[in-house]
């Protein structure tokens, strides 16, 4: 015990570990907590649509239409007011939570799916790998995602599945781009190489050695995506491409919204209000998620 | 040849590894071969510490890779004990050619822990269970130097010098018979160089290793190795014991190569190696002997005819200026 205490090697080794790092940059960084606790108070809502909702979103009442939101001199019975069929303005945009983040967190996934494996391919094994992962890429980034997304939706017409699926398939270029560049570099380091002389399989390599250390990258990424699909397809229904009436959706509502926006500008200003918070929230996470997990080694 | 020393077949040998790289010269450009390692040849007994040394770009770090099983020779051969190991059997290979390397900022993944790192190999190979394994990443810690409880820290609470001796723990885990040192100390301080050069050295006396020391410190090679062979353009100009290569080198690069050497003594300046400062480039070598635009001593056949290399003491060496063939108002 003693002898240990003063060997000069011992001392040194009393810094914390990456953990107790990471934990002290995620609470010292407020943009980052304050887009977590938006984000998981929405996603809350969605989760608990059915027991916070106060009307059922769909009943319409065509008696009473277009009533004003409490703070417009409206009365508790709609908090938020009815839109132009009745229905519950709050209970739908409820609801709406539900198809925003399931949008954002499908549509994510898949083009995080195919944009790792296509990026991580590409920086790993280089040469022709890479050669034909960088075309795919510039042939996609050549097509422009709302119109691809339009004329998709044109022949197989809209539905929540559509938009989902056309999303994922379409978003995946920065992912691509963000793991390629991540893995070109992580691969460079020598302990990829003492992998290999190890003789550790390339799966092995990739999952162990590579993608923890481009995890923070993808991360980032992933949100930034949300918040790019998610505006999306506020985008598709708004034209009506998207997600389909009577489904209450955040970009269908300003939509529906925008022939009386001049008479009943909180027809538009609610759902756009709220899906402005929802994706700086989204933003501000992948922001705060950026700074926080810098690579331990440069800190 | 026929004394009973020589007859067991080397630890590690080379031979005739060639490696060509095509590379390609601007957007346009057609591709070109650079040959990093020409025709090279090198053997090790056990218990050898042969220095590699040479500046850099001359493919002393190409010829390390190949002999970890990294890139596959153009052409040659690599035995261990005598058996020719190639793609196939990386396992094998592994097993008993183990590196350690230059940055060990750079070697040890930030992300695991060091139980897991120096484990890794054993892993790999299923050698043992988990509390066998365990057990032997204890053994190595102490070996190494370093208290068991940095078992669970990561890298970055590490210094320099200790992360090194976590890389070498990795290293000698497996018990491999030769280890690939690539530069091991030129990234660290000049006051933990030497505890890690006295390491290795302790470590090769304990498990009877074998030792490829490549390094551009001449002082580093000086102290540890056996035998030093000097590379130059993929090229070994000159392969001999340590004391005869510091004492009375052949070759004109490794004579310059030994005249810049800094020495403690401030009032002398730095040292004039008559080199110049243009080292060769690869893709277009000079022709006959690859040293000559840049050696003192050079004369028309060197521009015309490569060297061969003529067998010298306990070694050999690549100039004309040691060839017997070599005309002798040529060797003047």
């Amino acid at each position: 015990m003693t002898h240990t205490a003063n060997d000069p090697l011992l001392e040194e080794i009393t810094g914390p570990t990456p953990g107790q790092l990471l934990r002290k940059r995620v609470f010292g960084h407020q943009g980052l907590l304050i887009g977590v606790i938006v984000v998981a108070i929405l996603t809350l809502i969605a989760i608990l649509a059915p027991l916070l909702a106060p009307h059922d979103p769909y009943a319409q009442d065509l008696m009473a239409r277009m009533k004003p939101p409490v703070f417009l001199g409206g009365t508790w019975e709609h908090p938020l007011g009815t839109d132009h069929l009745g229905r519950d303005y709050l209970s739908r945009l409820i609801y709406g939570a539900r198809v925003s983040l399931l949008i954002g967190v499908v549509a994510a996934t898949i083009s995080g799916l195919i944009g790792t494996a296509m990026g991580v391919a590409a920086g790993y094994f280089g040469g022709r790998v890479d050669a034909v992962v960088t075309f795919l890429i510039n042939v996609r980034l050549a097509m422009p995602v709302v119109l691809v997304a339009l004329a998709v939706v044109a022949i197989l017409g809209g539905s929540l599945t559509v938009v989902i699926c056309v999303l994922g398939l379409l978003l995946w270029d920065r992912f691509a781009v963000v793991m390629r560049a991540s893995t070109l570099q992580v691969r460079q380091r020598e302990y990829v190489a003492a992998a290999q002389a190890i003789g550790a399989s390339t799966p092995r390599i990739l999952l162990t050695e590579i993608m923890p250390n481009i995890a923070n990258n993808l991360i980032v990424v992933v949100t930034l995506e949300m918040a790019h699909a998610i505006l999306l397809e506020a985008a598709l229904s708004f034209l009506g491409l998207g997600v389909q009436p009577p489904t209450p959706s955040w970009g269908l509502m300003v939509s529906e919204g925008k022939n009386m926006m001049l008479f009943e500008p909180w027809l538009v200003l609610i759902p756009g209000a709220v899906l402005f918070v929802l994706v700086l929230a989204i933003n501000l996470m992948g922001d705060g998620l950026r700074d926080v997990t810098a690579p331990e080694n440069r800190s | 040849m026929f004394d009973g020393q020589d007859m067991t077949p080397p630890t590690l040998e080379i031979r005739n590894v060639t490696k060509t790289y095509s590379v390609k010269q601007g957007l346009m450009g057609k591709r070109k071969p650079l040959t990093a390692v020409r025709d090279v040849s090198l053997s090790l007994r056990k218990g050898e510490v042969l220095g590699l040394v040479g500046e850099s770009g001359c493919g002393k770090s190409t010829l390390a890779k190949i002999l970890l099983g990294l890139e596959a020779p153009t052409s040659g051969q690599v035995l261990v004990d005598g058996q020719a190991l190639g793609g196939q059997n990386r396992l094998e290979l592994a097993r008993r050619i183990q590196p350690i390397f230059q940055d060990p900022y750079s070697s040890l993944n930030p992300r695991k822990s060091i139980a897991d790192i120096i484990s890794l190999p054993l892993r790999i190979h299923g050698i043992g269970d988990a509390a066998s394994q365990q057990k032997a990443v204890r053994d190595m810690l102490d070996v190494v130097g370093l208290p068991a409880r940095v078992m669970n820290s990561y890298p970055s609470q590490m210094s320099g010098g200790q992360r090194q001796r976590v890389a070498i723990a990795r290293a000698l885990i497996m018990k491999p018979e030769v280890v690939i040192c690539d530069e091991p100390t030129s990234a660290l301080d000049v006051s933990v160089q030497s505890q890690i050069l006295n390491l290795l050295g302790e470590l090769r006396r304990e498990f009877g290793l074998t030792y490829l020391f490549i390094s551009h410190n001449l002082a580093v090679v000086e102290h540890l190795a056996t035998r030093v062979a000097v590379m130059y353009l993929g090229r070994i100009v000159e392969e001999t014991n340590t004391g005869d290569l510091f004492d009375a080198s052949a070759h004109p690069y490794t004579q310059a190569l030994l005249k810049s050497v800094l020495t403690p003594e401030p009032g002398l300046g730095v040292p004039d190696t008559q080199l110049g400062m243009a080292y060769p480039n690869p893709i277009d070598p000079p022709s006959g002997c690859a040293f000559h635009p840049r050696c003192p001593r050079a004369t028309d056949l060197c521009k015309q005819r490569a060297p061969r290399p003529v067998p010298m003491r306990d070694g050999h060496v690549e100039c004309h200026l040691h060839d017997p063939e070599t005309p002798m108002f040529e060797r003047s």
